[in-house]
C-alpha cells in the first residue's frame, strides 16, 4: 500500500517504469519473432550499438549540434512569435483576418519548402534554423494571441482599479496569466521545429541527428538508426523538461 | 459627518446608437459619509453592477457626476480600492504577493511591501498561508485574500461587488463578520453592492433599494441595529423587522425583473 502511495507521488518513477516495462515487452516479441528484427532491433541492440555510433559519427556532438540548432529556431520563433501574438491580441481586426491563415499555414507541409531554402541559404546551418523557425513561430503566435485574449476580464479590471500601467498590465497580469496557453504553443512549437529540423538534416545529408539517422538507415544499420532516433528523444524531452521548469518558475500553480 | 462620495444625477444608457438602448440607471443619486458602510441591493438588472462599475472608474460615458471629496472621478481614482465578485486572486501569486501587489505596483521596496502586507494578511485572518497559492485556498480565504489587498492599497472607500455571493451562507455570515471588525478597526468607509437582504442589514448604517431597470433609487433605509454588531444580530425581532420591510419593497421589483427577464428570453 505504501509502495503503490510512494509511486503515485512519483511520475518520474512511474513513467521510466512505464518505458522500462515496454522495452522488455519489445525485447521478448523481438526475440520471439513476433516482431521483425529487421524492422524493430532488440532494445538491448540498441543500447549496444550507442558506442560504435558515437565512435564513427559523433553521435554527442551531432546531438549538441540538433539541439543547438532548435534552441537558435525556438528563440527566433519566441522573439518574433510572442510580439507578433500580441500584436495580432491588440489589434482584433488583424487578429481576426490573419487568424485563419495562420491555422492553415500551421498546417501545411512546411518541411517541403526546402528546396527554395536550399537556394536561399544554401546548405548551411541557417537554412536548419530558418526551417526549423518556420512551423515553431506559427503555434506561438496562435497561443500568445489566444492566451491573452483568455485573461479575465476581472483580472483586468483588478489592474486597472489599482491604477496600473499598461506596461504593468502586460508584464504583471496579462502575460503571467497567458503564460500556461502560450507554453502549449512554445511546446508544440519546439516539437514541429525538431521534427523539421531532424527532416531536413536527414532530406540534405547535412547538420546533426538527422544526418545520422540518414547514414545509418541507409548503411541497414537498424539498432544505429535505432540509437540515433533515441537521441532525438532526447533532444525533445530536454526541451519539454527546459520549458516545464521555465513555466514553473514564470507560473508556480 | 462630511460625505467623502457624492453621486447626483447619474445616468448610463447601453447600445445608445442601436435600435434597443438599455437604459441601466435613471438619476441616481447618493451621498455617502467618510466611515459609513452602505449597502445598495435590488434585482438582477437594477443597474447595481453599473454603479459599482461606474463610481470604481471602470466605466465610463455616463451622464450626471460622482465625485470623491468633490473631485469628479474619470477612470480608476486613487482613493477607491475595489473588491470584485467574480474570483480576482492572482492564481501566480502567493497571498502575501496578492496582498502586496498594489504596493509593488506603487514603486514600494520588497521587505516594506512584505511587512505592510503581512499585517493585511493578519488582519483578514489568514496567518499562516501567507505562501499558499490561491489554489491551495478555500473560496472564502482567496475572497478575505482579495479584500486584504485592497485595504493593502488603502482607499478612502472600498467597493464590494458582492464579495461573498459566490459562498455558502454560513460562510458568508462569518466573513460579514470579519467584514464588520475590519470596518470598525480602520474606520473604511464600504459601498456594498449585494442582492442578499440579510447581508445587508447585518452589515449595513443604510441599505439603498434600487428599482428594476432601469435602476432608480426607490428608498434609502437606515439600519438602527447596535454598534458593534455581528451575525448574532439577525436572531433579533428587530433585524427580523428590516429584513421584511426591505423584502416587501424588494418583492414587486424583483417579480418585474422575472417577468421581463423571461418575456426578452421568450422573445429571442
Amino acid at each position: 500500500m505504501t509502495g503503490s502511495f510512494r509511486l503515485s507521488k512519483s511520475p518520474v518513477l512511474v513513467g521510466a517504469l512505464g518505458v522500462a516495462v515496454f522495452l522488455c515487452v519489445l525485447e521478448i516479441a523481438v526475440e520471439t519473432g513476433m516482431v521483425m528484427e529487421l524492422v524493430v532491433p532488440r532494445p538491448s541492440d540498441t543500447f549496444l550499438a550507442f558506442p560504435p555510433v558515437q565512435e564513427d559519427m559523433d553521435l554527442v556532438g551531432n546531438f549538441f549540434v540538433t539541439l543547438g540548432m532548435t534552441a537558435a529556431s525556438t528563440a527566433i520563433a519566441l522573439s518574433i512569435g510572442v510580439p507578433f501574438g500580441y500584436f495580432l491580441y491588440r489589434n482584433r481586426r488583424y487578429g481576426i483576418a490573419y487568424e485563419g491563415w495562420l491555422a492553415a499555414a500551421f498546417a501545411a507541409p512546411t518541411v517541403l519548402l526546402y528546396p527554395l531554402f536550399l537556394v536561399i541559404f544554401g546548405r548551411t546551418y541557417l537554412t536548419l534554423i530558418m526551417m526549423g523557425f518556420i512551423p515553431g513561430a506559427i503555434p506561438i503566435v496562435i497561443q500568445t494571441r489566444q492566451g491573452l485574449l483568455g485573461v479575465s476580464q476581472t483580472l483586468l479590471n483588478v489592474g486597472r482599479s489599482f491604477n496600473v500601467s499598461d506596461r504593468e498590465m502586460f508584464w504583471k497580469i496579462q502575460l503571467p496569466s497567458a503564460v500556461p496557453t502560450i507554453f502549449t504553443g512554445i511546446r508544440i512549437g519546439v516539437m514541429y521545429t525538431l521534427v523539421n529540423i531532424v527532416a531536413i538534416e536527414y532530406l540534405i545529408d547535412f547538420g546533426g541527428l538527422g544526418r545520422i539517422v540518414s547514414e545509418m538507415y541507409f548503411r541497414f544499420d537498424t539498432p544505429g538508426t535505432y540509437a540515433s532516433i533515441v537521441a532525438v528523444i532526447l533532444v525533445s524531452v530536454f526541451f519539454y523538461w527546459g520549458f516545464g521548469r521555465i513555466e514553473k518558475w514564470l507560473r508556480p500553480v | 459627518m462630511a460625505n467623502i462620495l457624492e453621486i447626483s444625477e447619474v445616468s448610463k444608457t447601453y447600445d445608445l446608437d442601436s435600435e434597443n438602448p438599455v437604459q441601466a440607471l435613471d438619476r441616481v443619486t447618493l451621498d455617502v459619509a467618510q466611515g459609513e458602510f452602505v449597502s445598495v441591493i435590488g434585482p438582477s438588472g437594477c443597474g447595481k453592477s453599473t454603479l459599482f462599475n461606474i463610481v470604481g472608474g471602470l466605466i465610463g460615458q455616463y451622464e450626471g457626476s460622482v465625485r470623491i471629496d468633490g473631485r469628479p472621478v474619470d477612470g480608476a481614482h486613487r482613493d477607491v480600492g475595489v473588491v470584485f465578485q467574480e474570483e480576482s486572486t492572482f492564481p501566480w501569486r502567493t497571498t502575501l504577493d496578492n496582498v502586496a501587489f498594489p504596493l509593488e505596483v506603487q514603486g514600494m521596496a520588497k521587505p516594506e511591501r512584505e511587512d505592510k502586507a503581512r499585517k493585511f494578511v493578519s488582519l483578514v485572518g489568514l496567518d499562516g498561508f501567507e505562501n499558499h497559492y490561491p489554489a491551495q485556498l478555500s473560496g472564502g480565504m482567496k475572497q478575505r485574500t482579495a479584500v486584504a489587498r485592497t485595504l493593502a492599497y488603502e482607499p478612502r472607500i472600498m467597493l464590494l461587488d458582492e464579495p461573498f455571493g459566490a459562498l455558502d451562507e454560513q460562510t458568508r455570515m462569518l466573513l460579514g463578520d470579519k467584514m464588520l471588525e475590519i470596518w470598525a478597526a480602520l474606520n473604511q468607509t464600504m459601498l456594498l453592492i449585494t442582492h442578499n437582504i440579510t447581508e445587508a442589514v447585518q452589515l449595513s448604517d443604510r441599505v439603498v433599494v434600487m428599482s428594476f431597470r432601469p435602476g432608480k433609487i426607490k428608498e434609502v433605509i437606515s439600519v438602527d441595529l447596535p454598534r458593534p454588531r455581528s451575525s448574532e444580530v439577525i436572531s433579533t425581532p428587530k433585524f427580523g423587522e428590516y429584513v421584511g420591510r426591505l423584502w416587501t419593497l424588494l418583492r414587486e421589483e424583483a417579480s418585474r425583473g422575472m417577468v421581463e427577464s423571461e418575456a426578452e428570453l421568450a422573445g429571442r
